[in-house]
């Protein structure tokens, strides 16, 4: 009802509850009073078409009480809940109401799971099969979107079961990216590096660093030009937790495989984001989601295919 | 008001006040409650009510004790969502047998009704049911008919109240007993024993048995035939069902009219009497209060009271029966033997109620044959159109769902084709639990190049296997592999 600012609505959609409600009582009254007119064979003396006669079949008594109890509880309900108006009602329900008293009711309920399960260390929790359960749907809920129902992402979105972590792969770690979320940020290298020649020639030395096909004679030539990436990347380019820096030196290719993908990358930089889900989970589904993520990859068992779920 | 040849634009149908023959008088517009007190009546159509009674209630009260396997035999788990019936154990998914269930009892009242009319309402339907034993009890606390309307008529005594109180206590104990059963059939009977023994019971178990308790007590001990007259749907509908080749309760005025008393020895024909001796049992006999003798009567739920009571008074005076029978309006007009009038079943309304009928039965009855012990639904990754992977691999990730509505454990082995070198890069077999049903991640790959970019149909080929290693069904379903560009 906040929609109508003016009193006078409240009291318009009251005067008409309470006037129909009134209305109907005064029918029942009158047609309680009312007699019709019939004679011994039961019709009333109304004759359509010639032929066809009204019969008198009137309504039993007790449906009166019917409508005499719809009107008691009319009434008793316009007392009890919002419906005049804008008058609360006794009980003050509202839906919101009843929509947050739910949610505390089904928390309150879940409360000492969490507990139970924040009070352990997540390499246990990762293998309990109930936590297993609630991650797997907490997963798919809120991780899958991006990082794929199997977890193993996609271009741009980071594989979580292998072993290959951007941020780290400690429990910590990870739960530390859920609660403030993470923005992997390589600003564009191109002037960094030098010509475009060079350019490319790093990225064929990044192709060799994991053994990708290459041109030798480029990456041999192009390692010089590398101490530019080492800041972040590290002398050995196997990348650096601290900053985000991925590894180079293995096969896994986030943003894209091959010298094309690598150049674009290097003139243009990547801002990649994770947001923050601090604010949309609790502590203890954070503590069950990191254990589980952390599992993916940690327990050969408890892969992300063949999770059990209702 | 205006004849209808002088506005003949408007279809409007004149009310015509006629002045009514006899006595014109005043009503109120609400009819007090008449209590009827039906008199007990022997015969074959009562015999066959109380057999109806019988088997009915049996089934009712006995079913839910039944046992099959660890579990209860019919039992509707709502909490679960799982119907089991028998062997069989049915899903949300499976609600088309529920319609079909349904437009089944709703052709089967078509063709009993064009048949022999109410049938359903004076055999089978449970208002008559529970009427029925009501008034058994009724009858064994407070006699027939006549002794009951003195009963009621009398001041209060001792006698009065214990005979009525009993009568209550008995209708309660049935009503309480009738919701119990009820109950029993959505909380497994043997539990909710249990639990009201030790009084464990849930709020809504509870509310639910004095629901139906409550129900059964007001519907059967107060309101028995208003239900029918002034409630019941069907009781509405049925007269277009019914044609002039439909079974009714009928009594034959040609031979009974002029109705009267008369000594046993005299010849009705020389009082210039027909053969009703006017004793009007057929009135008292009635559930609903009314006198066949003036005609079909909506009220007439066709349970044949009158029937028996008036050949038991043909008997004993001699005459011969079936001046009240169940005949059509044809045979009575027409003066049909009964072998013409039962001719007149196979007409084509009834040929076609009963062809549609049985082309659904069997319909149903295949479909749950040849129904899968499990169900796959096969919903490709939200996330992740397509991706490379090691190898330079093409990969789609899909979600399976699999349900199994077998109570065993089943064994999936997962096969998929469509594509040149397309395989599972996933665990090809997967086990699921009796009644269970889960989501399962499948990872598909090709080799580079195996395909143009774009969509391609695919087929998972999901052949199941109990325990003992025998296959008990294959699915296919259809999905699509991307290639990206």
């Amino acid at each position: 009802m906040s929609d109508f600012i003016s009193n006078f609505w409240h009291l318009y959609v009251a005067g008409i509850t309470l006037v129909s409600i009134i209305a109907c009582l005064a029918l029942l009254w009158f047609s309680g009073k009312a007699k019709a007119m019939t004679a011994n064979d039961n019709t009333t003396g109304h004759v359509w078409d010639g032929d066809l006669r009204e019969m008198n079949n009137p309504l039993p008594r007790w449906w009166v009480g019917l409508f005499i109890i719809t009107i008691i509880f009319a009434f008793v309900y316009l007392a009890m809940y919002p419906g005049a108006g804008n008058f609360a009602g006794k009980f003050g329900w509202s839906s919101a109401g009843q929509y947050e008293a739910e949610v505390a009711k089904g928390n309150a309920e879940v409360a000492p799971l969490y507990a139970k399960f924040s009070g352990m260390p997540p390499e246990q929790v990762s293998k309990d099969p109930q936590a297993l359960a609630i991650g797997d749907r907490l997963f798919m809920n809120n991780c899958a979107q991006c990082h794929g129902s199997d977890a193993r992402g996609s271009k741009g979105f980071p594989n979580l079961a292998d072993a290959d972590w951007l941020y780290g792969g400690t429990p910590d770690a990870i739960k530390a990216s859920l609660v403030q979320g993470r923005i992997g940020n390589m600003p564009p290298m191109a002037a960094a590096v030098g010509t475009p020649d060079d350019v490319r020639n790093v990225a064929h030395y990044v192709l060799s660093m994991s053994g990708s096909p290459h041109d030798s004679l480029r990456a041999q030539l192009g390692k010089s030009k590398f101490g530019a990436c080492a800041a972040c990347h590290g002398i050995d380019g196997k990348g650096n937790h601290a900053m985000g820096a991925p590894n180079l030196t293995d096969d896994i290719w986030l943003h894209g495989w091959g010298e094309n993908a690598i150049v674009n990358t290097i003139n243009n930089g990547k801002v990649n984001q994770m947001p923050a889900q601090a604010a949309k989970l609790t502590e203890g589904q954070i503590h069950v989601l990191a254990s589980y993520v952390w599992g993916l990859s940690n327990n050969a068992v408890a892969s992300a295919q063949a999770s059990p779920a209702k | 008001m205006s004849a209808p040849e002088d506005r003949p634009s408007r279809s409007l149908i004149p009310i015509t006040p006629v002045p009514a023959e006899g006595d014109v008088e005043l009503v109120p517009l609400y009819q007090a409650h008449q209590k009827i007190y039906p008199r007990s009546v022997q015969g074959v159509f009562a015999q066959w009510r109380w057999l109806m009674v019988v088997i009915t209630q049996l089934v009712f009260y006995g079913l839910s004790w039944l046992e099959w396997g660890q579990r209860q035999a019919v039992l509707f788990d709502l909490g679960a969502r799982r119907f089991y019936i028998f062997g069989l154990v049915l899903y949300p998914q499976d609600f088309i047998y529920l319609t079909a269930l349904l437009v089944i009892s709703a052709l089967s009242l078509f063709l009993f009704t064009a048949v022999a009319g109410r049938l359903w309402c004076g055999f089978a339907c449970p208002q008559t049911v529970y009427t029925e034993i009501f008034l058994w009890i009724e009858r064994q606390f407070e006699g027939d008919r006549s002794a009951r309307m003195r009963l009621d008529a009398a001041p209060l005594s001792i006698n009065k109240a214990w005979r009525k109180t009993g009568k209550q206590l008995a209708w309660i104990v049935l009503s309480l007993w009738t919701g119990f059963s009820f109950v029993g059939y959505f909380t497994p009977i043997r539990e909710l024993t249990a639990s009201i023994l030790s009084l464990g019971f849930g709020p809504w178990e509870i509310f639910w048995i004095l629901f139906y308790s409550l129900a059964t007590y007001g519907n059967a001990g107060f309101m028995r035939e208003q239900v029918c007259k002034y409630m019941c749907p069907y009781a509405r509908f049925q007269s277009a069902m019914f044609d002039k080749d439909t079974l009714i309760v009928t009594y034959d005025e040609a031979r009974g009219e002029p109705r009267g008393a008369r000594s046993k020895k005299s010849d009705p024909k020389s009082l210039g009497l027909g053969a009703c001796v006017d004793c009007t049992l057929c009135v008292q006999v009635c559930p609903t209060g009314i006198d066949i003798r003036q005609g079909l009567q909506y009220e007439c739920i066709g349970c044949g009271a009158c029937v028996d009571v008036c050949d038991n008074v043909m008997d004993k005076v001699g005459y011969e029966r079936g001046l009240i029978k169940f005949s059509t309006q044809n045979a009575m007009e027409k003066g049909w033997s009964w072998a013409q009038t039962l001719r007149r079943i196979f007409r084509p309304r009834v040929w076609v109620y009963t062809a549609v009928l049985w082309a659904i039965i069997i319909g149903v009855g295949v479909s749950l044959w040849l129904r899968e012990p499990f169900k796959v639904d096969i919903v490709r990754d939200r996330a992740t159109m397509a991706r490379i992977v090691t190898g330079g691999k093409i990969e789609n990730v899909y979600r399976l769902q699999i349900m199994n509505a077998a109570e065993q454990t089943l064994s999936l082995q997962l096969q998929v084709d469509g594509l040149p070198g397309l395989s599972l890069a996933t665990e090809p077999l997967v086990e699921v639990g009796a009644t269970e049903s889960r989501w399962v991640s499948v990872r598909l790959q090709v080799p580079y190049d195996a395909a143009p970019a774009g969509s391609h149909p695919i087929h998972f080929r999901i052949e199941s296997h109990s325990p003992d290693g025998q296959s008990v069904g294959r699915l296919s379903e259809k999905t699509v592999f991307l290639v990206p560009r």
